[in-house]
């Protein structure tokens, strides 16, 4: 029995999980399921779905209706777009991203993937590891997805047979493996049955396994694993010099949120790219001063010295520089974290094909800077994961891209920390975002 | 398996995520436009705007002004309450008025009791080009409307205003890309991931004032269409209406003549809290008579520039 109609008591925090499959998988079923069965499909919205069915032709109510938003999608019985659902158990807070499976789509499981903790891979019973699957475990794992559950739905189809499912999880060990994808639960499921998703069924007694909604519920929110270096970005710099008040005066806040790591009142702090080095002089929240910030928290940073901040600059901690490798043919100048030339894997995802002779425009934590296309290392294949030359990059293409920066940024590997290897690709002439990419 | 592994560090809350969340979200639209304005209503998912807007950028001034498109048939109560929110912040509030519109032209009813809803999207448009907003902070969440669950928390407006669904730029990370061009403008939505419920709850836990029409108080209202109107001057009984008097509340406040309340005795936010957790109607479908009209109006009238 899920716990909404009491209220939360205890709060695990929120987690923030990717679904991805194509219409034939079930998915917006199993989202569907996951909703109702956690009573937040609400009346109203179930009335409306009666009426579509029925419009449709459809005999039962259908679940998936639920997900498939847009007007432009029901009439094609397609989803376009990610969508983002809530649901919460009173114990946990849940935003899925739902996105579209068909191959045409990568831009879209790219964005959806860029925020989850968790990845739901749908594989039908019927039909085992497609190459579809080996597309979205490719992406969840390149996205830095930590944890991957792959659900074998339409358990119903083939009998509830164990032996179907071992099979299927064989297959896909043995191709998770060439991928190092490493932390990968399997489980057998219905979601039009709604066996194994909240309630376990009378049906898969063989699978001893946790439910769906237990390993939601139980699987580690994002930044609580490991031990991660102080990332600071600067949004805003906060200078109230004009106010009435004359403690103000003086006043330089660095105002921004704590990507990773932590940070308390006292330790002593590099801004880069200057170099400079100053100490925590407080932590700020409004109007309440804080012994120590951790990940994800947005506070205002003090330092006791005055160093010049703006915004684009990064507040890191001295004593924990780990240094990263120059990239080859660079010569590292100032601090390693400090660099103008990248190599990262992009995922293109604008209309216009990439232009290697063009400028764009590269946003990485609160930094801008031109960059240049020093080279197109390759094209990978996420059917096959085969390398191909390429000249230009085309939308949903993803390939290992050199980039030659005009201001220098403060970055990490993407594979240490997903905030500071994380950017965007803006074309100027458009603004529009056109390109994703995670630095190697 | 490493998927039950203990937490080794300390995590956020979900109340502390999401406000962090929106913070992050208000700090970049104050450092990445130039010319922003936050819609403020006076209703509650605007005040829950505001505290999050206190709490990203005080001890400073906030770098924009609080921008009101007034329909002219809002509940006193609520104007009221705009008023006395903005003076206690003593941040600059604008007022743009759909009935101003309405006299120069540029704001045509169908009939004089047409809901003046839609029509705020024209005089949002006028005050966008009169002040030459790059950016318009809204408190719209994902979770009250299809056609919103699918937007962007930065979501690109040509010069028309218009959202173009199919065409919206990725958004990844937090990695929020506000860049426009002249006359275009950027709408950002620091709540979106947001739920009623979590609205409720960082009331109460804040300590927010509301004004008192979201609490349980008598009213006259007349059943329509399995919708409560309420009787106003806007909104009079017509002959064989059966009018009752109800206790009742609003789950959310905007035109009068589109704004249904519901049977309630909720009196405090704890009370409201409990009612929301149980409850089996979405705030749009019991309370907005506009949303009913079709199943897709959310997405037409955003296509048209509505917020």
């Amino acid at each position: 029995m899920s716990a909404i109609e009491r209220l939360p008591e205890i709060d695990n925090g929120l987690l923030r999980f990717l679904t991805c499959g194509s219409v034939d998988d079930g998915k917006s079923t199993l989202i569907g399921r996951l909703l109702y069965d956690t009573k937040a499909i609400l009346a109203d919205t179930l009335h409306a779905i009666t009426r579509s069915s029925e419009r449709r032709g459809l005999e039962a109510v259908d679940l998936s209706l639920l997900t498939d938003g847009l007007l432009a999608e029901r009439e094609q019985g397609i989803t376009i777009d990610v969508a983002y659902r809530y649901f919460s158990t009173g114990r946990r807070k849940y935003i899925i991203a739902d996105a579209p499976g068909h191959e045409q789509y990568t831009r879209n499981m790219v964005t959806a993937a860029s925020t989850a903790n968790l990845a739901i891979i749908l594989v039908d019973a019927r039909k085992g590891v497609l190459t579809q699957t080996r597309r979205h475990s490719y992406l969840a794992h390149l996205l830095g997805i930590p944890h991957i559950v792959v659900a074998i739905n339409k358990m119903d189809l083939v009998d509830y047979d164990q032996a179907t499912f071992e099979r299927i999880r064989g297959d896909y060990l043995e191709f998770a493996a060439t991928l190092g994808i490493s932390d990968v639960r399997f489980i057998p499921l219905s979601a039009l049955n709604g066996d194994m998703i909240v309630e376990r069924g009378e049906r898969l007694d063989w699978y001893q396994g946790p439910a769906l909604l237990d390993i939601l519920e139980n699987a580690p929110s994002a930044h609580s694993e490991r031990d991660e270096a102080f990332r600071f970005p600067v949004q805003f710099v906060c200078r109230p010099q004009k106010c009435a008040d004359p403690r103000l005066h003086d006043y330089r806040g660095f105002m921004g949120r704590v990507e990773s790591g932590e940070i308390a009142v006292g330790d002593e702090v590099l801004v880069l790219p200057s170099e400079k080095r100053s100490r925590v002089k407080a932590i700020e929240f409004y109007g309440r001063s804080l012994p120590r910030a951790i990940a994800e928290q947005s506070v205002t940073l003090l330092l006791e010295d005055e160093v010049d901040v703006s915004r684009g600059d990064m507040i890191v901690r001295a004593e924990k520089l780990c240094p990263r490798a120059p990239a080859p043919g660079t010569v590292s100048t100032r601090s390693a974290l400090v660099t103008r030339r990248i190599e990262a894997m992009l995922c293109w995802l604008g209309d216009a094909v990439l232009d290697p002779q063009r400028k764009y425009l590269i946003r990485q934590t609160t930094r801008e800077s031109k960059a240049a296309i020093e080279s197109i290392d390759y094209r990978l294949d996420i059917n096959t994961l085969q390398r191909m030359p390429a000249e230009g990059l085309g939308m949903n293409d993803i390939a290992r891209v050199s980039f030659r920066l005009a201001r220098p940024l403060c970055v990490d590997g993407y594979a240490e920390n997903r905030a500071t290897g994380a950017f965007i690709v803006i074309d100027e002439a458009t603004n529009n975002t056109v390109g994703a990419g995670m630095i190697l | 398996m490493s998927a039950l592994a203990l937490q080794q560090h300390a995590t956020l809350s979900h109340l502390d995520w999401l406000e962090s969340e929106s913070i992050h979200i208000l700090r970049e639209v104050a450092g990445q436009c130039a010319n922003p304005a936050l819609l403020f209503s006076g209703g509650k998912d605007s005040l829950v705007l505001l505290r999050l807007a206190e709490k990203a950028l005080r001890p400073g001034r906030f770098p924009f002004p609080l921008l009101n498109i007034d329909t002219g048939h809002n509940y006193t109560e609520v104007i009221d309450f705009r008023d006395l929110r903005a003076c206690q912040l003593n941040e600059r509030l604008i007022v743009r008025s759909v009935e101003k519109s309405m006299r120069r032209g540029t704001v045509v009813l169908k009939s004089p009791g047409e809901s003046r809803n839609k029509h705020q999207s024209v005089t949002l448009l006028e005050a966008i080009e009169e002040f030459g907003f790059d950016c318009c902070i809204g408190g719209a969440r994902r979770d009250e409307e299809k056609a919103r669950a699918k937007e962007r928390i930065f979501s690109f407006r040509d010069e028309f205003g218009q959202w173009d669904p199919k065409n919206q730029r990725p958004e990844l990370w937090d990695l929020f890309n506000a860049r426009v061009h002249k006359g275009e403008n950027i709408r950002a939505f620091p709540i979106s991931n947001w739920t009623e419920l979590d609205v409720w709850q960082y009331i109460e836990r804040e300590e927010l004032q509301l004004p008192s029409i979201y609490f349980a108080h008598k009213r006259e209202v007349i059943r329509r269409n399995g919708l409560l109107q309420p009787v106003t001057d806007l909104t009079p009984a017509r002959a064989g209406d059966v009018v009752e008097e109800l206790t009742v509340r609003f789950r959310t406040v905007g035109d009068i003549t589109c704004t249904a309340p519901v049977e309630s005795d909720a009196d405090t936010v704890a009370r409201i809290i409990e009612e929301t957790a149980a409850t089996t109607i979405t705030e749009r479908g019991e309370t907005r008579l506009d949303d009913q009209t079709s199943e897709a109006s959310m997405e037409q009238r955003k296509k048209e520039g509505y917020f």
